[in-house]
């Protein structure tokens, strides 16, 4: 059983008031400030409605080379000069491909905000693309998945081996990564083709936080962004699919890995209505947030029958910025002695009395206290806080849910949480990792 | 095939610099010997916290209870279970950890504003009576010993162990990790004696930063810590010897489609007077994306995903690190271009450019590792334990400033000379030592 709690002083977060102001370009393009100037930083975000489930066939992992595509020169800019100039004022940057979307990033001494700016409405402008750069970054791609998947021992798990086992469709069961083959296809036609029709200044979001003054934001964004040409905005295809129907299973045998793994997907409700998913969020938690949840509790400090556990919804991690459909995962290294059959069953049997008998004493609050911590942690940095508005903004039309957050988790409640558990039955995918030689 | 043309723009120049505001510290040292540092940082209800506790020591099996002995810190006192001490963290808003490395037992996380008196209450509760019950030791030991074997299945855990068993001999710095077979033997009654040897005040140092009033914090630490008194010998590593450099060591592993290149050596600490020449050159060679490294052998020839050179600075002595991981075919080309890089930093002067973007790099770097209530803990945190205080924040930039091209030269010079670095190669050996042992002396693991 969970513990009892003994006495301990309940904290209540504050809420959050971080300031938020907006504007929407000629051009369709949505802008948000969020001024503060408590440390004299900036974070500059650019999001566009593009991710992974939107390559089409024969092009696995173009999303990702596409972003790194767009590092690598645009109408003022040569190759390098973005890195350079914005590190040459003193900040760091980067950029990421999601499933839903794709984002581009500075945070910098807030002298720097305009030239951020700029740089990234010259890419937004007009990306220059080359052959010799398209082959370049083809083969540093090649090499981010040599390092990150294929010398690496549980490559890929679960994020690109388990979505095939829980999808269907291409969309949402490729491998974001992408084929070695369907890289080297990759041709700056397609490139270009890809930047129009997504990366439209109507089809992104562009967030600046930290020392601005909000005023003179939207006037750098009108004097930048304001002449970059309009174009069509894709409409966002849903990418719906019926739930797995009984249970999926596949294994994937590694050769690096010394021990077995596995994970386990469930579909949950589309993240769009909060009131139906924020439950599944809460529930991961409950199930493998430190010793004290019910997974870790069980199978780590038990039974020992697992090395660790790891539990979210989102298949990158990130419940907040998941669109549907989305799983909620669990994904277990357990020890070869244990076979996986009895880890899939304890984990059953975990769910299924949370299922029948409920949260018990002050398990929701003390869970969801600290994932209020977690959350603040994550928005405390100017960076974290423009990340999370970016996604609020053009998934849902609301930057100001970054305030938001703490008091929605405290409005989950109990038999909420149960009912959700109650869902987690059999129609699931279940991946293994077996070490030991292909055969 | 391009874009419709669109002329070039100008690029805007930088608006006036605002310099941060140094963090007002405050300071206490407890009748223990244990120094308090407080920071107000509001931002959100958050308070972040960092313990230091020297913690070096000889031999494998100090490594195997040092590690074990962090892994289980938590595992239960004379009051909590383990799982109630892990429920108590959560209800307070809180995440704790403990780890050790090679000098120190830490102690971090953060908490609920209102949850501060409740961390600090538990904190003190496991500095002076940690069970480590022996149920919950064993459990651990089988599961650290997995652990170990999943953390060595990784190439870079290979490729620096190898390294640092090379660099420092018999130094405790050679080696980080446990073996499976020492932390077999470590027995619960063996870290309670390990705790009341060395889990002491004395030469330990708690930050605390976020919102929180800084005289309130002192004294609830002072209260919560009160019995906290244990006389221990703060043990600190020996100065560290000098890496041989000599052939690069080849480690196999067999079909990996990448080898993993770690080349090593030493560098000035933070206090020593090529810091701030050294920590410039390093940036311009490889210390971040806007490098000749990278440029080279990674946005021209596209033999890697992410090179770097970093700085590190354990109290026994700094050291650089050059990583990289590139496409096993390319390994003697990568090696070749990391050369010519390294001597061309330490034959040529660098371009009074790129010496200007790397100075205003690292002037903003600093600014923005202090910009979060996180961020400036850890880098407290860190100073602290360099023997530095909140002024080097203020201090660092204006040395940087002054930093020359001939300044930069002679550091790189005393520092990045390629024969002089010690070198690691994890990869498919029987593919890459023809071709790398054409352009060096290698040996084997």
């Amino acid at each position: 059983m969970p513990p009892r709690s003994r006495p301990v002083p309940r904290p209540s977060a504050r809420d959050l008031s971080y300031p938020v102001e907006r504007a929407t370009l000629g051009n369709g393009l949505r802008v948000v400030v969020a001024p503060d100037s408590s440390s004299p930083v900036v974070a500059v975000a650019v999001y566009y409605d593009v991710g992974i489930r939107s390559e089409p066939e024969g092009r696995t992992g173009f999303a990702h080379l596409f972003e790194h595509l767009m590092f690598q020169g645009s109408a003022s800019l040569g190759k390098t000069e973005h890195f350079t100039y914005v590190q040459g004022s003193g900040g760091t940057l980067n950029g990421s491909t999601h499933l839903d979307y794709t984002n581009y990033y500075e945070v910098l001494p807030s002298s720097a905000t305009e030239l951020a700016m700029f740089l990234e409405a010259d890419r937004m402008r007009s990306v220059a693309l080359t052959q010799e750069n398209l082959e370049n970054q083809v083969a540093v791609v090649q090499n981010e998945i040599r390092v990150n998947v294929l010398n690496r021992p549980y490559g890929g798990f679960p994020w690109i081996l388990l979505p095939p086992v829980l999808y269907r469709t291409f969309a949402n069961a490729h491998n974001g990564y992408g084929d070695f083959v369907d890289l080297e296809d990759a041709t700056l036609a397609d490139a270009q083709a890809f930047f129009d029709r997504y990366y439209a200044p109507g089809n992104a979001v562009l967030t600046v936080a930290g020392d601005v003054d909000p005023d003179e934001v939207l006037r750098l964004a009108e004097q930048h962004y304001g002449d970059i040409e309009a174009r069509a905005v894709p409409e966002r295809p849903s990418f719906a699919e019926p739930a797995p129907s009984g249970e999926q299973r596949a294994v994937q045998v590694d050769r690096l890995a010394p021990a077995p793994a596995v994970a386990v997907g469930w579909r949950v409700p589309d993240p769009a209505d909060l009131d139906a998913y924020l439950p599944y969020v809460v529930l991961a938690e409950v199930l493998t947030d430190g010793d004290a949840s019910r997974l870790q509790d069980r199978l780590l400090m038990r039974d020992r029958t697992a090395t660790s556990i790891g539990g979210y919804v989102g298949v990158m991690g990130d419940p907040l910025d998941a669109r549907d459909p989305t799983p909620l995962l669990l994904e277990v290294h357990h020890p070869a002695e244990v076979g996986v059959e009895r880890v899939l069953a304890t984990v059953d049997e975990e769910i299924d009395r949370l299922a029948t008998d409920g949260l018990t004493g002050d398990e929701l609050a003390r869970t969801v206290a600290r994932m209020r911590a977690r959350y603040l942690r994550e928005v405390d940095p100017v960076l974290g806080r423009a990340q999370v508005m970016s996604v609020f903004e053009q998934q849902r039309g609301r930057a100001e849910l970054v305030n938001e957050v703490p008091t929605l988790l405290d409005a989950v409640s109990r038999e909420a949480v149960q009912a959700a558990a109650a869902t987690l039955r059999g129609d699931r995918a279940v991946l293994e990792i077996q070490p030991g030689d292909a055969p | 095939m391009t874009a419709a043309p669109t002329a070039a723009r100008p690029v805007p120049a930088l608006g006036r610099a605002r310099a941060p505001k140094l963090p007002t510290v405050a300071e206490r040292t407890l009748d223990s010997g244990l120094r308090v540092l407080a920071v107000r940082r509001p931002g959100v209800p958050l308070v972040e916290l960092r313990l230091r506790v020297p913690f070096s020591g000889k031999g494998v099996d100090h490594v195997a209870k040092a590690q074990l002995l962090g892994d289980t810190l938590l595992s239960g006192t004379d009051r909590r279970s383990a799982a109630q001490i892990a429920a108590d963290l959560q209800a307070l808003g809180a995440s704790l950890s403990a780890s050790t490395d090679s000098d120190r037992l830490g102690l971090g996380g953060s908490v609920l504003t209102a949850g501060l008196p409740g961390l600090l209450e538990l904190l003190g509760e496991v500095l002076t009576g940690a069970a480590y019950p022996k149920v919950e030791v064993q459990g651990e030991r089988e599961r650290l010993v997995q652990e170990l074997a999943i953390y060595r299945s990784q190439a870079g855990v290979v490729a620096r162990e190898a390294l640092l068993a090379r660099m420092y001999g018999n130094h405790p710095y050679a080696r980080e990790l446990p073996t499976g077979e020492a932390v077999q033997a470590v027995k619960a009654s063996a870290l309670r004696s390990l705790h009341a040897k060395r889990v002491a005040p004395e030469g330990s140092v708690l930050v605390l930063v976020g919102d929180l009033t800084p005289a309130r914090a002192l004294d609830r630490v002072e209260a919560a810590l009160s019995s906290w008194t244990a006389k221990g010998a703060a043990a600190v590593a020996p100065p560290l010897p000098e890496p041989p450099g000599g052939p690069a060591l080849l480690v196999d592993r067999p079909g990996a489609v990448q080898t993993t290149v770690r080349m090593a050596g030493s560098a000035p600490s933070r206090t020593h007077p090529d810091h701030a020449a050294f920590t410039l050159a390093n940036l311009v060679f490889g210390g971040y994306f806007s490098s000749r490294w990278v440029a080279n052998i990674r946005e021209d020839k596209g033999y890697t995903y992410s090179p770097n050179s970093g700085v590190d600075h354990p109290p026994a002595g700094s050291r650089v690190t050059l990583s990289t991981d590139v496409a096993t075919a390319v390994t003697a080309p990568a090696l070749l271009e990391t050369w010519y890089e390294l001597g061309r930093m330490v034959t040529v002067p660098v371009g009074q450019g790129e010496l200007d973007q790397a100075r205003r790099y690292a002037v903003g770097s600093l600014a923005l590792s202090t910009a979060s209530q996180a961020g400036l803990a850890s880098t407290l945190s860190a100073l602290t334990a360099s023997g530095l205080g909140v002024s080097w924040l203020r201090d660092s930039p204006k040395a940087l400033a002054g930093v020359t091209v001939d300044q930069v030269l002679e550091a790189a010079a005393r520092y990045l000379a390629p024969a002089r670095l010690t070198t690691v190669l994890v990869g498919d050996v029987e593919q890459v030592e023809g071709p790398v042992s054409r352009l060096l002396p290698v040996t084997h693991a």
